[in-house]
């Protein structure tokens, strides 16, 4: 068993943000989320926060962990020594629904621009037409919190679904390419980002969003190529 | 509120928020590491470039008024406050430099996994260029 202190930004719009701190021991092989879930349990059924599979796969469970954006679920307690003091603040960059939980709205209108559903052929069970599945990302928004450009442009498109059109672009099978192009060459698209890299280092499933914006720069750049050429013969 | 080519989704909340709320954004270190470090010290030196370009300027435009003030200026120069000066001005020109091929890489989709480093070895690299430069201006001097 480890004992910690979750300290845990408690509040909402309209009530101030307070810390509130709550001592909690939990076996060492657990994650953040089972102290929280513990804290609610025996503690506070008043604490609000979001998770549904303890795995790394809904995608709810995202919190800044001591200032980092991490999945609760994937942190474990054991990164943490005998009576630490873990600090727990809800995402950035998202309106703020109360305590640990933000509305991912602004993710997921983003996503539904670019009509995401989006899943391998090979992938997909017998019967089913359609899959929601986007490849490795799971829409768990830690990059959207992490990254400056979303929480000072509003209308970003921001690190997966960049990412997300790039995938679509690389696979297209259908899709319009020509919206795509307009959504990722916008001024608002892949042009905006500023390499500041967050993205790449807090994203728990391995998509790395900067090394598609960079991939998209290259595909719009060769694509404008190919289109000035094509004008010029004609 | 920004504007946008095409219908893009905007979040409202970040719309609606104030200058100050959405530049604070870019300095919010909290949590952060080399990437954001690497974007400030990108932001606060090009600023600085900036500032030193009119800067360098206007102390050119000492030449105009004749040897006297030239010279006044040089002696200025060789004080040990200016080298300080010097020193600062050419870790920012070397960082900023290095650190925009760096960007310019990244940005392109190349070395993403290997940010962290690219950044540590900009940065120590800029260092020891200006520990080498200012040597050698203390050696002219
Ligand atoms: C060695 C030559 C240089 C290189 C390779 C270089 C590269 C870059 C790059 C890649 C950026 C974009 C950073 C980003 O996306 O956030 C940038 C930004 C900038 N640079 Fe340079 N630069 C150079 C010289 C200069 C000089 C001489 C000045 C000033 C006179 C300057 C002023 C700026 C400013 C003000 C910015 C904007 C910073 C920001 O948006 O945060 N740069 N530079
Ligand atoms: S790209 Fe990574 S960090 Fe961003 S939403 Fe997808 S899984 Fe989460
Ligand atoms: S609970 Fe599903 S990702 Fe953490």
């Amino acid at each position: 068993m480890r004992t910690l202190n979750l300290r845990i930004v408690r509040g909402g719009p309209g009530r101030p943000a307070t810390y509130q701190t709550y001592q909690v021991s939990v076996d060492e092989h657990l994650n953040i989320l089972d102290a929280v879930q513990k804290v609610w349990a025996t503690q506070d059924p008043t604490l609000l926060f979001r998770h549904a599979c303890h795995h790394a796969s809904c995608g709810l469970c995202g919190v800044r962990v001591n200032g980092r954006e991490r999945l609760m679920c994937l942190t474990p307690i054991a990164e943490f020594p005998e009576g630490a003091t873990v600090t727990l603040e809800p995402l950035r960059n998202f309106p703020w629904v109360g305590d640990l939980v933000v509305d991912v709205k602004p993710l997921m209108d983003r996503m539904a621009a670019i009509q995401a559903p989006y899943v391998r052929k090979d992938e997909l069970t017998a019967g089913s037409e359609e899959g929601t599945r986007f490849e490795d990302c799971i829409e768990c928004g830690l990059c959207m919190s992490a990254c400056p450009v979303v929480g000072s442009d509003s209308a970003y498109l921001g690190p997966s679904p960049l990412a997300m059109i790039k995938r679509l672009l690389e696979e297209p099978r259908g899709r319009d390419i020509q919206s795509l192009c307009a959504l990722a060459g916008d001024a608002h698209g892949a042009w905006r980002c500023h390499s500041v890299m967050e993205c790449v280092e807090v994203c728990p499933s391995n998509v790395d969003p900067s090394q598609a914006i960079g991939w998209l720069r290259r595909y719009l750049i060769l694509r404008g190529r190919r289109q000035l050429a094509g004008a010029e013969r004609r | 509120m920004d504007r946008t080519l095409s219908s893009l989704p905007v979040s409202e909340h970040v719309a609606r928020a104030s200058w100050w709320r959405r530049a604070a954004a870019w300095v919010d270190l909290h949590g952060r590491r080399e990437g954001w470090l690497a974007f400030i010290l990108m932001r606060v030196t090009g600023i600085g470039l900036v500032f030193y370009l009119f800067l360098h300027l206007t102390v050119l435009s000492t030449l105009a008024r004749g040897r006297q003030a030239w010279d006044a200026f040089i002696a200025l120069a060789r004080s040990p406050l200016f080298v300080a000066f010097d020193a600062v001005l050419i870790f920012g020109m070397l960082y900023h430099g290095l650190n925009g091929l760096r960007v310019i890489l990244l940005g392109l989709g190349v070395g993403s996994r290997r940010q962290a480093v690219l950044f540590w070895g900009a940065f120590v690299l800029s260092i020891v260029l200006t520990a080498v430069a200012v040597r050698m201006i203390l050696m002219m001097g």
